[in-house]
């Protein structure tokens, strides 16, 4: 199978009408402030480094300004790098033709937008096969696609509906449909939940997970939402004033956040929904228990079963179901209410 | 002290000459491209007689059937074709049908011109701000020039006739449709274009897929200001020699026939009121999926 991972290498992005001539100065440390005040430049995106595993969700956080929607353009190159490589199957997107880039954004990316952009004047099920209609694929082949994956998303029945007619949970429905339905190794979702209400938010994370488990894209997901993004990701990538202040698992994010900036983020997560039982657990086959939790359970799963067993410590098991360690009350408990401090 | 009083205005023969040059000029221009420009216009001229001699043509029941058709199928509304159709019997009762329907086949074929030059020309437009630059001060001058100074050169190049009839009401007409276009074009929700963008859009891709299809209520909104300024300018047009309801006015004018006036010029209210409710419903229904619906 070929490598569906994604290089993003020394990205810089200085929005402005020479922004070339002052990546020299930003590489020296000059501020986005002061890029901004002396040049009339803005500072976009600083020295990116991410390596985005493949078949897996890698989540960009940060705060709206952060430039996480700028990045994420960039893989499909909807806006073009100032400096940079973002290498794919070997090839760097910023350096495609036109016309390779085009054939790149219909075959290997899909994207699902924060507001739908879905097409108005389309029904569902013609906005659903719009990227296999751009791909020249007949009305046919293409309608039965886009039906399949309508019918995952859970819309059935709304094929001939307009978008004003739904709901905005349905409309990003139809949105994640129609990515889906272009069948690519990509797919790149910008803030694709914020806009919808906390608990269709919950269901719409819920669907992506569940579709993801079979279908084992490369996601590259941006929110600005921390618990989302350590719902989601298997690697987080922190954004900030355009540059990356820390990536890596959501747990390690949480144990070990790089700086205040990110402690003051972490604080008020639900630890035990994040921190594994093989980070706390003691190794070794000590102790003995009627309760055993697998290797790579959460915290929160391990104290629900401790509680309900009556039992004060928990064997760890890996897959194969030997003991590999245990987990008391005691250190579950307290590794779920300290917060961790920078 | 005479400079504040008396404008330093150009000498009076250089300005004689000057306009003479011109005139000249222009005079050489016509009798050196005159026959080719007229060949130019010849299918015009052919297609617009067919066109004519087609509906004065058709008898009168048929004619009533199918314009009641067309709007019950633009509008969708039974008032609207009924109030038509007793329009025209009207019309046909006091004796202006052929003349009604000269001017009917004038307006068709040039808001057909407007449209197959203008909506190009709009898309034109919305594609590069310097194009729109250089193509909206012409739409601003084809508005408010007086039309009888563009009919002066049209005359000299074309003489009498349909053809420059039919040209001077598209000068007129033309303008509302492109900046329509190139507006509704401008006017499409970026988020949706660069959707468009991501799923590998090609730039046709684009305009016909996305573009055309959400710009087309604005499109509509200029078809429909086309057709009643091409309406407006039916009198001017009979002032060049083509037929309709514009030559009774202009014959009620010269001889002071109030009732004859009053009837033709009335017709064609009538017609201009059909024609926009007809073309308004239409660009509503067009609009229909865009609007957002709050829930």
């Amino acid at each position: 199978m070929a490598d569906n991972s994604i290089e993003i290498r020394n990205l810089y992005k200085i929005f402005g009408a020479n922004g070339k001539k002052y990546v020299e100065a930003v590489e020296k440390g000059m501020s986005k402030d002061e890029l901004n005040a002396k040049h009339g430049h803005v500072l976009g995106l600083k020295d990116i480094n991410i390596s985005m595993p493949q078949a897996k969700i890698q989540v960009i956080m940060g705060l709206s300004g952060s430039g996480k929607s700028t990045l994420i353009r960039h893989i499909n190159r909807l806006i073009e790098p100032t400096v940079g490589e973002v290498i794919y199957q070997g090839e760097d997107v910023c350096k495609m033709s036109e016309s390779e880039l085009l054939e790149f954004r219909r075959h290997k990316t899909a994207m699902v937008f924060q507001k739908f952009a879905l097409l108005p004047h389309r029904t569902v099920i013609n906005n659903t096969l719009f990227g296999l209609e751009l791909q020249g694929i007949n009305k046919k082949d293409s309608e039965e696609r886009a039906r399949h994956w309508l019918n995952r998303v859970g819309l059935d029945g709304y094929e001939d509906r307009y978008p004003n007619e739904l709901s905005g949970g349905m409309q990003q429905r139809v949105g994640l449909a129609r990515a889906l339905t272009n069948d690519a190794d990509i797919l790149l979702m910008d803030e694709a939940f914020s806009a919808l209400d906390p608990l269709i938010r919950n269901d719409m994370q819920g669907i992506l997970l569940e579709l993801q488990e079979e279908l084992h894209k490369t996601i590259v997901f941006i929110t600005h939402d921390l618990d989302e993004a350590l719902r989601l990701g298997d690697r987080i990538a922190i954004l900030r004033d355009g540059a990356v202040i820390q990536q890596g698992t959501g747990q390690e994010i949480v144990l070990n956040p790089a700086d205040e900036y990110i402690s003051d983020f972490v604080k008020e997560v639900n630890r035990g929904r994040v921190i594994l039982v093989d980070t706390i657990m003691e190794s070794g086959a000590a102790g003995t228990s009627n309760v055993s939790v697998p290797s790579g359970s959460r915290l929160e799963a391990a104290a629900k079963l401790l509680s309900e067993s009556g039992e004060t410590s928990a064997t760890v098991v890996d897959d194969k179901g030997a003991v590999i360690g245990s987990v008391s009350m005691q250190s579950t408990i307290n590794a779920m209410v300290t917060p961790a401090t920078h | 002290m005479s400079i504040f009083t008396e404008f330093p205005e150009m000498g009076r023969t250089d300005l004689r000459d000057l306009k003479k040059g011109i005139d000249e000029a222009f005079r050489m221009f016509t009798r050196e491209n005159g026959e080719s420009i007229e060949n130019f216009f010849y299918p015009l001229l052919k297609f617009l007689a067919w066109f004519e001699r087609l509906i004065v043509g058709t008898p009168w029941p048929l004619m009533i059937l199918i314009l009641c058709a067309l709007v019950y199928a633009g509008s969708r509304s039974w008032g609207l074709t009924v109030g038509t159709l007793l329009t025209l019997l009207v019309i046909g009762y006091l004796g202006m049908w052929e003349d009604t329907m000269f001017t009917i086949a004038l307006i068709s074929v040039s808001t057909m011109i407007c449209i197959v030059i203008g909506i190009p020309l709009g898309i034109l437009m919305s594609k590069s701000d310097r194009t729109q630059a250089i193509i909206t001060p012409i739409l601003d001058i084809m508005q408010t020039i007086p039309s009888f100074v563009y009919l002066i050169p049209i005359l000299m190049l074309l003489g009498i006739g349909k053809v420059p009839g039919l040209i001077a009401v598209c000068i007129y007409a033309i303008p509302p449709v492109v900046r329509l276009t190139n507006l509704g074009i401008r006017l499409v929700d970026r988020d949706v274009l660069e959707a468009a963008d991501a799923f590998g859009a090609s730039p046709r891709q684009k305009l016909f897929t996305v573009q055309i299809p959400l710009a087309l209520p604005n499109i509509f909104a200029g078809v429909n200001q086309t057709i009643m300024m091409a309406l407006a300018m039916v009198v001017v047009a009979a002032l060049i020699g083509v037929h309709g309801l514009g030559q009774e006015v202009l014959k009620a004018v010269n001889n002071q026939y109030l009732a004859l006036g009053m009837m033709n010029g009335l017709a064609i209210v009538a017609i201009a009121i059909v024609f926009d409710r007809v073309s308004q419903k239409y660009g509503k229904r067009l609009q229909k999926h865009s609007e957002v619906i709050h829930g």
